[in-house]
């Protein structure tokens, strides 16, 4: 197990330089600066503030520069955000992302299984077909499609939750729902097709044999089993909700990591978008050793490999 | 096993011998009544927008702000945007924009995951290891995350998005084509072709190929809707397409940004672009369903 | 009073290309610690029997058409699930052929050899755990302390087997129905768990259903046996009076076919043609494709009849005296 890890983190480590490396240049390349945009510079304040953040060296210089700090864990000072440096915008915005992420995934945890459990029992039936289809439909909604929808119908129109912002507990519930909606469909037919799958085997004949009851067999037989297929899909799940924070934040006017990227991406403040797509990097591929580990946890036929 | 429990099939096989994997298929297809309702609604959807320059009733650029943001009328029957401009014009012709940023994406997608598919399955050995390694990683990656990042260096261009959005989605086809050609290569037909001394690049072109075609038009349908999804994804962000040539994504972003006050301006662009998605789904799932004794669950 | 008695079970299978007739009108007795064989190939209703029993058909596409099967006062065909769950794995247990797919891979094989008494007797784990320890020791399980807490997939076949068996038989129960139990197994492990189940019967005292479609097996083992062909029991004796007095066709052909008994250098002998399709409706004898001795009058509806003491048969001209099995060579065929 411990090889493992070690032998996961070897791998991280290169694609993280190559993702700095690849980046780094291609922001090199963009037209414009990121202070084209600022008004009233003459050209020596422009040189000058180019030189304090040391723009003017060679390409290179900057890149060798660059990587220096980053394996230090400095991720260098933003270029919009003038006093701040990127690790204190991460360390401001990621908390936030953080909670929506982790509300979303579960919501998407809870609500998909409990749903694909049900329509796997009762295959065939109202409670199956209504779910799988109302999954069908949160499978093919963008957030972007949903949020607005969800903020009109519940914010303006019944007027039960505010139309923005962070500041009140009960403005994570739309965001959250906007956000998980897709795992939930998701994690949902996962759940009841990998049910289905699992009920259809010997062992649950075995396992009725010896008079369990039909509980006994749901919860401690079969659920086993299914669990894993949603585990599996847990890694691109983390990689979709990063994704998907950027839109939901956005709708949501919430001071979080996707806001944040999207706005440096406006403003081609080159530290911050290169902080965060590093960040992002990191955290996916953090999030998929959690997963691969769980996945060799539950799957005892894993264990011995 | 449940071996025991008799099955009848073994004798009926006999007889409906004629019928082809394809014909079958079709039938099953066929029978599909949402796959149905899907393929019509995208024929339908993209005949439109096909032919937006000569049924739009209104120009899809032309400003006009006397009629700003006025609820739908019999001049203007989804309305018109805070600039004047009608939506249904603008629907129309985002529908352009967006179906074929799907197809071209889409193909740019199955080009290089076949390719990449197939070369790895073929070759097998540690080439295969190394590249479906890379695979592993990249697809653990938010992609669209790079993308936004080329799209910030680069500019809204058209042709680099699609080429953008392409590369994200080649993944899952290169894995499918992948275990297609690794389970084909181990077929009959393949052995005899080596043994009559033909040259790999050959038996990869004239023999390998048609046989995956059938696998890779299913998943291109399933590609498409994604790839839809992702365009729009970086309109309504921002990233995309520039207006007033605006595709599906951004007139919902717009929508959204007015949709206290002018909520047709949502609904309507929102509607097309979830009906569409919906009917590119279910024929894909149909598809999928029909071909599934085919479908390889490797 | 017999331990099971079994009358007229009929059991169907709604397939998308008709009704299969799995199982047609089959009766039969088991007395207390008696051991009975069913024989019989693929599709010939042998294991459509038994689960039918335990209500183990999945209901759709199965439906369990008619029929009784009392097991000590309780028709365990029309139980209600209470009842029919007090009765699985605690009076009737069952073993199944395939012990990889048959255990559950994700769980320990302490917890699931446990499970039975958990379910059935009020006993604490701990305890439970002892027994099941006990148990595997007594199947030749070694170190059992150490290998109950391991995984399926640890085990060779034949030790799952005996997992299994453990399993079934640590509720003592009055009936063992085994199902092809070593039919994935290598020959000499099938000798071990036959020999496993005898004693262990022995011990018991226990009734024990032995499906298989090996003569061979049957032989060493049962003391009665039931011979059954396209849902039907064809033919029905004590296991010496089977082999010595064979009163139907497709039992002679099925002896004909053991290799062992086979002379060298001659071809090895098969039933020509293919069991019936059972979704079609069969008017006589279902074996008549396939039968040397079949007549225009086999084509009668033809039902199961007594020969002799405890010795039933379904063939028409046997039960008319017209044939006589016995011969080295069959009468020559007078087909329709």
């Amino acid at each position: 197990m411990l090889r493992f890890i070690v032998k996961r983190i070897f791998e991280a480590i290169p694609v993280l330089l190559i993702v700095a490396t690849v980046s780094f240049f291609l922001m090199k390349m963009m037209p414009g600066g990121p202070f084209d945009k600022e008004k009233a510079t003459t050209p020596e304040i422009k040189k000058a503030i180019e030189a304090q953040y040391g723009l003017n060296k060679p390409v290179f210089q900057q890149y060798l520069d660059y990587m220096g700090h980053l394996v230090r864990g400095d991720l260098g000072p933003s270029f919009k955000y003038a006093g701040w440096s990127v690790n204190e915008l991460l360390a401001s915005a990621f908390p936030v992302s953080l909670e929506l992420g982790c509300y979303a995934l579960a919501f998407a945890l809870t609500v998909g299984m409990l749903a694909g459990i049900i329509a796997s029992l009762r295959k065939n039936t109202a409670s199956d077909y209504v779910p799988m289809s109302l999954a069908t439909l949160g499978i093919c909604l963008p957030t972007f499609v949903t949020g607005p929808l969800l903020i009109l119908f519940f914010g303006i129109v019944l007027g039960w939750y505010n139309t923005s912002g962070w500041d009140f507990p009960s403005d994570r519930v739309l965001p959250s729902i906007t956000l998980g909606l897709y795992y939930t469909a998701y994690i949902s037919r996962l759940t009841r097709g990998g049910m289905l799958e699992i009920l259809n085997q010997d062992f649950i004949r075995t396992a009725r044999a010896k008079g369990a009851s039909e509980w006994r067999v749901v919860w401690k037989h079969a659920l086993r089993g299914s669990v894993l297929s949603v585990v599996s899909f847990l890694g691109p799940a983390v990689a979709g909700i990063i994704t998907g924070s950027l839109v939901v934040e956005s709708i949501f006017q919430i001071p979080g990591l996707g806001r944040f990227f999207v706005m440096a991406g406006f403003n081609r403040d080159y530290t911050m978008v290169m902080g965060t797509v590093l960040f992002f990097a990191a955290l996916t591929i953090f999030a998929n050793l959690v997963v691969d580990i769980l996945q060799v946890w539950l799957n005892p036929k894993l264990r011995f490999e | 096993m449940t071996a025991e429990f008799p099955t009848v099939t073994q004798h009926t096989d006999q007889v409906e011998a004629g019928h082809s994997l394809w014909q079958d298929a079709w039938h099953r297809l066929r029978q599909n009544k949402m796959a149905v309702v899907g393929a019509v609604f995208v024929f339908l959807l993209a005949l439109a927008s096909f032919l937006a320059p000569f049924i739009a009733p209104h120009s899809y650029e032309q400003t006009n702000l006397a009629i700003g943001a006025t609820p739908p009328s019999p001049a203007h029957w989804f309305g018109t945007d805070v600039l004047g401009r009608d939506l249904l014009s603008r629907i129309l012709y985002g529908g352009r924009i967006s179906l074929s940023v799907g197809l071209v994406a889409t193909a740019v997608s199955v080009i290089i995951g076949v390719l990449y598919g197939s070369i790895s399955g073929y070759i097998g050995g540690r080439l295969d290891v190394v590249m479906m390694r890379i695979v592993d990683i990249l697809y653990s990656l938010p992609f669209i995350i790079f993308v936004i990042l080329l799209m910030v260096i680069f500019g809204r261009n058209i042709i680099l998005l699609f080429m953008a959005i392409g590369a994200v989605e080649w993944l899952d086809m290169a894995r499918i084509v992948r275990g297609q050609v690794m389970s084909l290569k181990k077929q009959e037909f393949v052995e005899a072709a080596v043994a009559l001394g033909l040259r790999k690049r050959r038996i990869i072109l004239r023999h390998m190929i048609p046989n995956i075609l059938g696998i890779v038009v299913i998943y291109s349908t399933l590609i498409v809707p994604s790839v839809m999804l992702l365009e729009a994804f970086l309109s309504f962000l921002g990233f995309g397409v520039q207006p007033p040539m605006s595709s599906w994504g951004t007139l919902i972003n717009d929508g959204a940004k007015d949709m206290e006050e002018y909520p047709w301006l949502l609904i309507f662009p929102a509607l097309f672009f979830s009906i569409t998605l919906f009917s590119l789904n279910f024929l894909g799932d149909g598809l999928r369903d029909a071909l599934d004794v085919r479908a390889s669950k490797d | 009073m017999p331990l099971l008695e079994v009358n007229n079970l009929r059991t169907s299978f709604h397939t998308r290309h008709g009704i299969v007739r799995a199982v047609n009108d089959v009766s039969f007795s088991l007395e207390k610690g008696e051991t009975l064989g069913i024989v019989g190939e693929s599709g010939s209703g042998k294991s459509v029997t038994c689960y039918s029993l335990m209500r183990l058909i999945p209901q759709p596409p199965g439906k369990i058409e008619g029929g009784s099967a009392m097991f000590d006062g309780v028709d365990l065909l029309k139980a209600s699930p209470e009842q029919l769950g007090s009765i699985r794995g605690k009076r009737i247990s069952m073993i199944f052929q395939d012990p990889m797919t048959s255990l559950n891979p994700y769980m320990r094989i302490s917890e699931q050899l446990i499970e039975p008494l958990l379910i059935h007797e009020r006993i604490g784990r701990a305890d439970a755990l002892n027994r099941g320890i006990q148990i595997l020791q007594e199947v030749g399980v070694p170190d059992a302390a150490n290998r109950i807490r391991s995984y399926p997939h640890e085990f060779s076949g034949g030790m799952r087997q005996r997992v299994m068996i453990a399993m079934a038989l640590i509720t003592k129960p009055e009936l063992l129905i085994a199902d092809e139990p070593t039919t994935a197994l290598d020959v000499t492990v099938q000798a071990q768990i036959l020999d496993l189940v005898k004693k262990m019967q022995r011990e018991l005292g226990m009734a024990v259903i032995w499906i298989t479609h090996d003569l061979g097996v049957v032989a060493g083992f049962c003391q009665r046996v039931q011979v059954m062909y396209a849902g039907r029991i064809a033919e029905r004796a004590a296991t010496d009076e089977l082999f010595a007095h064979t009163a139907h066709p497709y039992t002679r052909a099925l002896q004909k076919s053991i290799p062992a008994l086979q002379p060298k250098g001659k071809s090895l002998y098969t039933i020509g043609g293919m069991p019936p399709d059972l979704s079609q409706p069969i008017a006589g004898c279902p074996f008549v494709p396939r039968c040397e001795f079949a007549q225009e009058q086999c084509n009668q509806p033809v039902g199961l009849k007594s020969i002799g003491t405890n010795h039933d048969t379904a063939c028409l001209r046997v039960q008319k005296g017209e044939v006589n099995l016995q011969q080295p060579e069959p009468e020559p065929a007078q087909k329709t």
